[in-house]
Formats: C-alpha cells, sequence, structure tokens
C-alpha cells in the first residue's frame, strides 16, 4: 500500500492545478493520469484559447499545458506522478486500486480529487458502430497527436465549438470536410469559428440529423434528412452523403464511475452534460474527503477548469491539515474568477445547473 | 495517411520499428499506439463484436470505450487506442469476448 496526503485522480487541466495548488500549500500528492503525457484534452488542441488572460487565453492548448507542468516542477518535492495508471476502484475506506504498467497498486491517501474529465457521447442511428465512425475527440488525438490522418473525407455532426474547432483542424492536416450539420435550428459554437469554417467552403446545415450509415466493414456513405420543427425526420428530404469518415461531436458527458462507486450522491442534470456529483461550495462531494475539480463536476470548458482546479487543491489540502498562508485571499480570487467565467447570458446554463448539484 | 506538412504542429516521430499484425509485418514508429500505428497502415477493423460479429474500430481513442479491444502478444481485451506499439509485437483481431484463462 502506498501512502500520501492527497491523491489526484487525472491530469488535466483539472487535476494539474489541483496538483499545484495543493502542493504550494504543503500537501504530498499523488498525481495519477493513464496516459504517458499529463495534460488531458489539452495536448490535442493546437487552436488559441477563448478567455482572459489568467486562464492563458490567446495560447494554444498544448502549450498551455506545458506552462501548467512547468509550474507544477516548481515544487517537485512534494508531487509524486504516476502516469501510464488507471485508477480502477475506489472504496469506501478510501482506497484507491489501479493498475500501472501492468501491476497492481493501492493507494491510501488522507483526501482525494477526482479530476477525470469527460467523455464523449454518442448518437443512436441504424450503423453507428460501423468502424471510421469516431468521436471528434478521437480523430483529434489521431491527427494532433500522433499526425496521421483519419480518413479522406469527414462529415462533422455537431456545430459546437468542439465540431467547428475540429473541423477546422482537420483541414489543416489535409483532409477535405464535406459539411457539418446539426440537428439544433441555430450553430451552437461561436460565430468567429463557424464563419472560419464556412469561408473554407464548408456548408453548415443546421436543422438536420443523421438517418443512418451504411457500408460492409467500414463507413462508405452517411443518409442525412432534415428535421422539421419538432425535430422528426421529413420523409423525401434524404440525402446520401459519400464519406469515409463521419465524426461525431454531440457534447460530452462526466466521467463519473468512480464517484458513483465511492458512494457519491449523484444527480441528472443536463445542462452539466450528464450525471454529475452533488457538491458544496468547496468542490468536496457527500462523501467525506472526496473532492471534484474540472469537466467530472460538470462539463464546461478548459479555463474554468483550470480555476476549479486551483481552488479544489486549495480547499482540499486545508481539510487534511495543510493550510496556505494566504488561504481566505486566494480562495475568494478563483472563486471571482470562477464568477467573471460564468458571468452573462453565455452562463446562464451552467449557473442553472450547478445551483441544482449544490442544491441552491 | 501520415501527416508530413502541417501549418502549426510539427511531428518528431520515434525510432521506425515492425510488428506483426494478422501474419503481415507493418511499419511503425516508437511512440505511438497500436489503433494508430495500424489506421496510418490503412486497418480500420480492429475486432468483431462479441454476439452479432460485427466489425469494430476504435470510437473515443482515451481508453474508455472498449471499441478497439485486440490480441496482443496472445493477450486479450488489450485497450489498443492506449497502448504503445512495440517492435516485434504481434496483433491480432480480436473476435468476441477474448479468454484469459
Ligand atoms: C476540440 C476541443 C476544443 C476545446 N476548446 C476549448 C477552448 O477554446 N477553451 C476552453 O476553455 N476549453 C476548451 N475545451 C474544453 C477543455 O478541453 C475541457 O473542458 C478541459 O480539458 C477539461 O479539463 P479536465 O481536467 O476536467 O479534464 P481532461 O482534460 O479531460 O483530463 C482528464 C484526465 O483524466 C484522465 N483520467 C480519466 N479517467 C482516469 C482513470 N480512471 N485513471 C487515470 N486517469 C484518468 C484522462 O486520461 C485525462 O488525462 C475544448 C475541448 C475540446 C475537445
Amino acid at each position: 500500500m502506498k501512502y500520501t496526503d492527497l491523491a489526484i485522480i487525472g491530469g488535466g487541466p483539472a487535476g494539474l492545478c489541483s496538483a499545484i495548488s495543493a502542493a504550494s500549500s504543503g500537501a504530498k500528492v499523488l498525481l495519477i493520469d493513464r496516459n504517458e503525457k499529463l495534460g488531458g484534452q489539452l495536448i490535442k488542441q493546437t487552436h488559441m484559447f477563448f478567455g482572459s488572460e489568467k486562464q492563458y487565453a490567446s495560447k494554444r492548448g498544448f502549450n498551455i499545458s506545458e506552462i501548467l507542468l512547468d509550474k507544477l516542477n516548481d515544487y517537485k518535492e512534494n508531487v509524486e506522478i504516476l502516469n501510464n495508471t488507471t485508477v480502477l476502484g475506489l472504496y469506501e475506506d478510501g482506497v484507491i486500486t489501479a493498475t500501472k504498467d501492468e501491476k497492481y497498486v493501492k493507494i491510501k491517501p488522507k483526501a482525494t480529487i477526482i479530476a477525470t474529465g469527460a467523455s464523449e457521447k454518442v448518437l443512436a442511428f441504424p450503423n453507428n458502430d460501423l468502424p471510421g465512425i469516431y468521436g471528434a475527440g478521437a480523430v483529434q488525438t489521431l491527427m494532433n497527436v500522433y499526425g496521421i490522418r483519419p480518413g479522406k473525407k469527414v462529415l462533422m455532426i455537431g456545430a459546437g465549438n468542439i465540431g467547428l474547432i475540429v473541423s477546422y483542424q482537420l483541414m489543416q492536416a489535409g483532409v477535405e470536410v464535406v459539411g457539418i450539420i446539426d440537428a439544433a435550428p441555430k450553430i451552437g459554437g461561436y460565430l468567429v469559428h463557424a464563419s472560419k469554417v464556412r469561408r473554407m467552403g464548408v456548408p453548415i446545415l443546421t436543422r438536420y440529423t443523421v438517418k443512418e450509415a451504411i457500408g460492409n466493414d467500414t463507413l462508405e456513405k452517411v443518409v442525412i434528412s432534415k428535421l422539421d420543427e419538432n425535430w422528426n425526420p421529413i420523409e423525401g428530404t434524404e440525402e446520401v452523403i459519400e464519406t469515409d469518415v463521419m465524426c461525431i461531436s454531440v457534447g460530452l458527458s462526466p466521467l463519473a464511475e468512480l464517484l458513483q462507486q465511492a458512494g457519491c450522491k449523484m444527480m441528472y442534470v443536463p445542462e452539466l452534460g450528464g450525471i454529475a456529483p452533488l457538491r458544496n461550495e468547496n468542490y468536496e462531494t457527500t462523501v467525506d474527503s472526496i473532492f471534484v475539480a474540472g469537466d467530472v463536476a460538470g462539463v464546461e470548458e478548459a479555463s474554468s477548469a483550470m480555476v476549479e482546479g486551483y481552488l479544489t487543491g486549495l480547499c482540499a489540502a486545508e481539510k487534511i491539515g495543510f493550510k496556505h498562508e494566504n488561504y481566505l485571499e486566494l480562495k475568494k480570487d478563483y472563486r471571482n474568477q470562477l464568477e467573471a467565467l460564468r458571468s452573462g447570458p453565455v452562463g446562464t446554463k451552467i449557473r442553472s445547473g450547478i445551483n441544482k448539484v449544490m442544491g441552491v | 495517411m501520415r501527416i508530413d506538412k502541417h501549418p502549426i504542429l510539427e511531428f518528431q516521430r520515434g525510432k521506425k520499428i515492425k510488428f506483426i499484425f494478422d501474419g503481415k509485418e507493418i511499419e511503425a514508429f516508437q511512440g505511438e499506439t497500436i489503433a494508430a500505428a495500424l489506421h496510418a497502415a490503412g486497418v480500420k477493423v480492429l475486432g468483431k463484436s462479441i454476439f452479432k460479429h460485427r466489425p469494430r474500430g476504435f470510437y473515443c481513442a482515451i481508453g474508455n470505450c472498449s471499441s478497439c479491444f485486440m490480441v496482443v502478444n496472445g493477450e486479450p481485451n488489450v485497450r489498443t487506442c492506449v497502448t504503445m506499439v512495440e517492435d516485434g509485437m504481434v496483433v491480432e483481431n480480436q473476435n468476441g469476448k477474448g479468454e484469459i484463462l
């Protein structure tokens, strides 16, 4: 059994910032990620980020993860990184089980932060399991991390920010994007992204859905059809699109299995992407000393994941006896940053979701 | 299907290695996953589903969804989207549930 003050599961922006914050408070931190390289979703993001200066706006995603790793390195005497380690279980007594390089390990921390991020949703239609139909994040990993094209042509499903950004990145990688379709009546993502892909000749069709996929062993064709006001397919509007890749980008849902296993109370909150944990203002769940941060607490974005990470790391360290010398000041600053990120009409949905999990 | 020129990224590929897929030798680079290396070689079908034997490819590429299970060096249920390819590795399609014992 391995003992530590704080275990952090997931090394994306939320996990990295939690680690920085807790280690700077004086706690010994064990940061666990199943990948070789830390950074979570950031390592495959080649575009410049939105948000404010404090959350590294206008830097590219993969650069942000390098900045955070550098920052973490300042506290290296307090941080141990377990990469290539998949957490398998979280038990009532707080014990974490994992496999590292094919070996089984057990970890007993005083507190745990779960920062496992989110997973891509799937879409139901006939033959949706054909090879060639991939999650947008998967395509991004393939092309931006490994430098491999997913295929010759791509049909993108979903005109949210991820669908728009990945379409643009596909074209940068030399892949033809035959179109972007979305069931909603309006484009969900930022208009700057939409205009950029439209200018490059990619049609964006709203109120369209996938009727079926066709192919023998792999994807060959996709049948799309128009939707009426009630989201029902309109007969006779079908179009056949020849393509070897279809990218599904219809949203993410929290990767919350470990929380469920640990007995944390959960709630279905569509505004947060699916089943999310109930938590208090310090991001502690209903199970003592189990905290959450980032997309697993509710799907949002990297900027809020980072600030949540800093805040949660600070609070979790305090809980187990490592109070940062500027605890109150920092806490207030992080809270204000989160409030600013979630302000205005864009934040309406997320604010409503958060109220639900906090029982407000 | 490897990308040579990219406006933003430079790909530093590892050492060239070879592995066996269904009896054939395939070239790959150290530091890529098995699924990525196979995809670069044009292989999209990684296995067959348990009940209806439908073709399976990867879906999430982050080790979550189980769609990329293959038999690697005789061991079934290997998540090839997060497992790195190695020189001399023997990789096979997995048909249905793999048998561990
Ligand atoms: C295409 C795209 C574009 C985006 N653009 C922007 C943008 O412009 N601005 C912005 O602010 N946000 C953007 N985002 C969103 C942002 O990337 C995410 O919100 C953010 O990465 C969430 O951070 P996280 O740390 O919660 O999770 P993640 O980054 O998903 O990290 C979670 C980590 O936990 C690991 N993990 C999960 N389960 C286990 C386990 N059992 N054991 C061990 N490790 C585990 C994962 O492997 C991963 O490394 C974008 C996302 C995508 C996909």
